[in-house]
């Protein structure tokens, strides 16, 4: 016969979280995938922010003794062609990522969502041209978007940012917008006007928060191929400009020459590139679960 | 569709209800919602729905009226276009003798506080991601009532313990609460702004019976306690005989019959509510009843037939039944029916 154990199975249910770490060491046992997405991005962010701390080098500065080292001693991943340190160079472009990653997918949602909302809950005319507007938006591959928008706006970070997000907004706007047509016929919106309240506030306090989940794990994806679309772009030139380190480009100034000789200068932004879409990814999927208040007990 | 007559008699019966100096709290003149069919890229109408089709009504202080029929008949249209939630073809809508149809969506805000809706599904009428307190306060909140956060939470928490539910309660989601605390959330969220009626549109149905009774006796408490008046829409005859003192039975768009609950249930004139009455189950095997079924089903709204309504189901039709519409009139004194055949 099985002996319940009381305690441990209070313990699993969540019956003693009260204080702040119980209640992060139930979120690490509760979604273990999350809280190691979570971790890779905090660890991702931190580099970001204090990268002045932690790397000996200026990432731009040239060294032509160091031309190529090899990973270990002074230069922990190497060194490029021009004898730039590897660490400095990825833990700047870390920088770079994060602006390009969050102010696009931030971005793009922002204008998304108020276009999936306005489209879905005013319908019409309205809805009928902003969709066909959205289509011609998404007839051009997301990357020919961006180069395009790249190329006429000329080569510099907040360029890159606003490239990337523009196409964000038409997979945020149908997504918003699909959900917004499922919610506006719900009893609750009926329930809302009956007592007077104002569309647009029905739009802000009832749809908005209620296309938060898919809203979130959209958000993180995004913030995971912006970096990707980044790299795409700085592989192909017309990223960031030098001498900013960017993942990207530092992949692909080194991809055809030096993936034999120096194969460091490759495996390392390409490492980071994945650590990174990987971690987010892992905690959105975390955070819809968590933010859907179904789920909490 | 209908005939000036039929309309000027639903007005008398409507006026001579109301025998009182009060306006009646609610008064409905010939209320019709057509809905559109459209068809096409060019959205061209190609038809209409007579959802309701001509209907009139009074509700006084402190009564309720029943409004049954089958579903599809317009019963809940006629509650969501009372609630002007979808807009009425025409007709007149007076709350407190003040004439709604028209205001505009500004014009109508006070007005609301006055009317509220109660709805059938207690799962999808509740915001999921809104704590049942703050679902509650939002009527209070949109119509600026109280001073402050902590003076609408003390409100929110009064209606709270008048429906039944704990005070503690208030910080929990929606789908921590059974159905039947649901639909008392629904409930508590409908008295907030105190209106003087409510519609209620199937508002047991969707719970079980035993939580049925609670809520009904629920509903009739509160309407003692503050003299509600109660729109009951619903198809179970059962429910609405415990509830109302008034009994419109829909058919198609039209009522067919609109009389007391005594009436209608000791002597009903119209085919329909006979057929109706008679399919509702007796606890009682050995009781034998003379069953009037109905064969067939309830035509299509979009192309209602000619001349009574129910005639192509009618056991009794006659010619003039395919031709003329019936007008609604009184039969008995109180009991109006829109049968050619019907007598006292």
């Amino acid at each position: 016969m099985a002996i319940i154990d009381h305690e441990a199975e209070l313990e699993k249910a969540g019956a003693n979280v009260t204080g702040r770490f119980s209640s992060l060491m139930y979120f690490i046992r509760s979604y273990p995938l999350g809280a190691i997405g979570a971790l890779i991005v905090l660890v991702f962010v931190l580099t970001a922010v204090f990268a002045d701390f932690i790397t000996a080098f200026d990432p731009t500065t040239t060294d032509s003794t160091a031309s190529l080292a090899k990973p270990g001693g002074v230069h922990p991943l190497g060194a490029d062609f021009m004898g730039r340190d590897m660490w400095s160079r990825i833990v700047y472009g870390a920088r770079i990522s994060l602006i390009v990653g969050i102010g696009s997918a931030a971005l793009g949602s922002f204008f998304g969502v108020i276009i999936g909302l306005a489209t879905g809950y005013i319908g019409g005319w309205f809805d009928l041209i902003m969709q066909r507007v959205i289509d011609i938006m998404q007839a051009l591959p997301l990357l020919v978007m961006a180069l395009l928008m790249a190329a006429a706006l000329g080569p510099s970070l907040i360029n890159t940012v606003i490239a990337i997000s523009i196409p964000l907004i038409p997979q945020t706007a149908r997504v918003i917008r699909a959900n917004t047509l499922a919610l506006r016929e719900m009893p609750f919106i009926e329930a809302s006007k009956a007592v007077g309240m104002s569309e647009w506030r029905i739009a802000v306090q009832h749809i908005l928060p209620n296309t938060l989940a898919p809203l979130i794990v959209l958000g993180t994806a995004k913030l995971g191929s912006a970096i990707l679309t980044e790299a795409s772009l700085s592989f192909l030139g017309l990223g960031i400009p030098e001498p900013h380190p960017s993942w990207g480009r530092m992949l692909s100034e080194s991809a055809a020459e030096y993936m034999r000789t120096a194969p460091w200068l490759v495996i390392f932004p390409g490492i980071a590139i994945s650590l990174v879409v990987f971690g987010t990814n892992l905690l959105g999927d975390a955070l819809r679960d968590i933010l859907d208040p179904r789920q909490r007990a | 569709m209908s005939d000036v007559t039929e309309t000027s008699d639903n007005t008398v019966a409507a006026s001579n209800t109301s025998a009182t100096d009060k306006p009646p709290v609610l008064e409905v003149v010939d209320l019709k919602k057509h809905f559109p069919v459209k068809k096409g890229i060019f959205q061209t109408t190609v038809g209409q729905v007579f959802a309701v089709d001509g209907v009139s009504f009074t509700i006084n202080e402190g009564e309720t009226l029943g409004l049954v029929g089958e579903s599809g008949c317009g019963k809940s249209t006629v509650g969501r276009a009372l609630m002007r939630l979808i807009e009425p073809t025409s007709g007149t809508i007076k709350l407190d003798g003040r004439d709604v149809t028209n205001l505009s969506k500004r014009e109508l805000r006070p007005f609301r506080r006055e009317m509220q809706i109660i709805f059938q599904d207690p799962f999808s009428s509740l915001d999921p991601r809104m704590t049942a307190g703050k679902i509650v306060g939002e009527p209070l909140s949109v119509h600026g009532i109280g001073d402050s956060r902590d003076e609408r939470r003390e409100m929110v928490a009064e209606l709270f313990e008048r429906v039944g539910l704990r005070k503690g309660q208030m910080d929990n989601f929606p789908h921590q609460f059974s159905g039947g605390q649901r639909q008392r959330i629904g409930i508590a969220r409908a008295l907030a702004l105190n209106p003087k009626l409510i519609v209620g549109d199937e508002p047991v149905s969707a719970l079980d019976v035993s939580i049925q009774a609670q809520v009904i006796n629920l509903l009739l408490d509160l309407q003692a306690e503050r003299q509600l008046s109660y729109l009951f829409i619903s198809h179970n005859l059962a429910v609405v005989e415990h509830i109302s003192h008034k009994i419109a039975v829909m058919y198609l768009g039209r009522i067919v019959e609109y009389a007391s609950k005594e009436a209608i249930f000791r002597s009903p004139k119209h085919p329909y509510t006979k057929a109706l009455l008679s399919a509702v189950p007796v606890p009682d095997p050995t009781l034998k009843r003379d069953k009037l079924v109905l064969q067939g089903d309830v035509p299509s709204p979009v192309n209602p037939p000619k001349g009574c309504h129910f005639h192509t189901r009618c056991p009794f039709a006659e010619d003039i039944c395919r031709k003329d519409s019936p007008p609604l009139r009184e039969i008995t004194p109180g009991q109006l029916a829109a049968c050619h055949f019907a007598e006292a």
